[in-house]
């Protein structure tokens, strides 16, 4: 080894960089414990210790960092819901990602290409005028586009004129895009980190102490911790965790698969999605085309993968674009959804006084990930929840409040 | 492909089935307040563990029960929703 290079290593002009502390041991007791180290979780410490001078935060991540379902979703970056409350909501999510790089000084690849929904009915064209109508309303960029625009903004689509399926026009969302799921996580980690919140990896919640309206211990297979306030986080297991602390949430879970194929060169710009084909496509910055669809027909606690799903998707996939068929797979992989009855989250109080949900992310969660942690944060740190966040609370469903985003969002996003 | 067994029409391919979710208890619509309604509408089995579901062969039409494990995706039996050895 060329001894200028040992220099290097040795000098303490150039420390050794250390974005994510090794586990430490648990102290007794933290004013949050944030159940769940996937992006959510993480983004909402960042927040706290950044913004609220909160820093006594233990992150409690049963796996490995962003190990779930940050790590297992298809990047979907966009904001063209139905309702007035989830677009003001999505729409918050779109402008933090805009400035996200700058903001943890990590690069997390953003990219606003645009995201183009195909309607193959006249009926899919007029929900997706309700829902221009609405992001224009809210100040999204969403407009419907002929059959014309769709070829000039996607030359590569096959719009099969006159088939069955043949493309009658669409939904441009230019303010849609993708990003790198694990930059994201791994940005507000490092930037957690460095202001003193602690990760537990490897350590999972086996049990909650409640006493009166509140949790005071949470129990670990690491051990015990008094905690101050709580917030769960953790995907496909938020049903779990929250029965827990005796709260039963309106979730069922259903597997949600998708895969990738080989690299190709860059030839897909925008995010293309099929309603009807139950189909998406987006090309990565590696060059693989991420395919992606709707959750499994039936409840399942599995990450299992089958072959049905596969063939779907690639049916889809080769019928948007007919030279994909020589096209091989490389990978394809499933996560656990925790999907709610109106495809919208849950967040902000449980009948637990201290304990704060950020559940029900369904098939629509990493799009959030910075406004729930930001929202989030603000709600811990204020002990009460803010505007935007109030209509997703857990009493829309006795009130029969419900915020229906199925339109917007199964299998189309 | 995944193999279920109706009872009426035999092994099938899972795709020629729809699922309707676990069996819930019918609710007396004159003695139920608006919150048991909220519960039963919302609130459906999700327990990591073995449920009874309703499920329907599409092509026929027809609805039976289906004893399923949550997580291992084993089913373990089916049964017309007439039978009185079906429920336990």
């Amino acid at each position: 080894m060329p001894l200028r290079l040992l220099k290097y290593g040795l000098s303490r002009t150039y420390p050794i960089s250390e974005d994510i502390p090794a586990t430490p041991d648990l102290l007794p007791s933290y004013d949050v414990v944030i159940v769940g180290g996937g992006g959510h979780g993480l983004a909402c410490a960042h927040h706290l210790s950044k913004y609220h001078g909160i820093r006594s935060v233990a992150v409690i991540e049963k796996g490995y960092l962003a190990g779930g379902n940050t790590a297992r979703n298809t990047t979907t970056i966009r904001s063209n819901y139905i309702t007035l409350e989830g677009i003001a909501f999505y729409k918050e999510a779109v402008e933090l990602f805009e400035t996200l790089s700058q903001e943890l000084d990590f690069n997390v690849m953003f990219s606003q290409r645009g995201q183009l929904t195909l309607a193959h009915s006249e009926a899919t064209l007029r929900s997706f005028h309700l829902r221009a109508e609405m992001g224009k309303h809210m100040g999204t960029r969403t407009e419907v586009v002929d059959q014309k625009t769709v070829q000039d903004l996607c030359p590569q689509l096959n719009l099969d004129h006159g088939g069955p399926l043949e493309i009658v026009g669409g939904l441009w969302h230019a303010d849609g895009g993708t990003a790198r799921h694990d930059a994201v996580a791994w940005g507000y980690a490092a930037q957690a980190s460095r202001r003193g919140v602690e990760i537990h990896q490897r350590t999972e919640v086996t049990g909650f102490e409640v006493v009166g309206d509140r949790i005071q211990v949470v129990n670990t297979n690491r051990g015990r911790i008094a905690c101050g306030q709580v917030l769960i986080a953790t995907g496909g297991m938020n049903y779990d965790v929250a029965l827990m602390a005796g709260v039963e949430l309106p979730i069922r879970c259903y597997p949600l698969q998708a895969m990738v194929t080989q690299p190709l060169k860059p030839w897909l710009d925008t995010l293309v999605s099929s309603v009807s084909l139950h189909t998406y496509l987006v090309q990565s910055s590696r060059g693989e085309v991420v395919i992606g669809g709707g959750s499994d027909p039936y409840q399942l606690y599995s990450t299992r993968s089958t072959l049905d799903m596969k063939e779907h998707l690639a049916e889809g996939a080769v019928h948007l674009f007919p030279f994909l068929q020589g096209v091989r797979l490389l990978r394809q992989w499933a996560g656990i959804t925790d999907m709610t009855p109106d495809y919208s989250p849950i967040m902000g109080a449980s009948p637990v006084r201290n304990l704060w949900l950020d559940c029900g992310w369904g098939t629509w969660g990493f799009k959030a990930t910075p406004v729930a942690g930001k929202r989030l944060a603000q709600t811990i740190a204020e002990g009460r929840v803010p505007d935007i966040l109030k209509p997703f609370a857990l009493e829309r469903f006795e009130t029969f409040r419900l915020l229906n985003e199925m339109g917007a969002t199964a299998a189309s996003h | 492909m995944k193999i279920l067994t109706c009872p009426m029409n035999g092994d099938r391919n899972i795709d020629e089935f729809q699922s309707f979710g676990p069996v819930r208890a019918g609710l007396d619509p004159d003695r139920t307040a608006d919150a048991e309604w909220a519960r039963h509408l919302f609130r459906a089995e999700n327990r990591k563990g073995v449920v009874i579901e309703w499920w329907r062969h599409v092509p026929s039409n027809y609805y039976f029960l289906a004893e399923r494990d949550l997580v291992s995706n084993e089913i373990i039996r089916t049964f017309d929703s007439s039978d009185p050895q079906g429920r336990t």
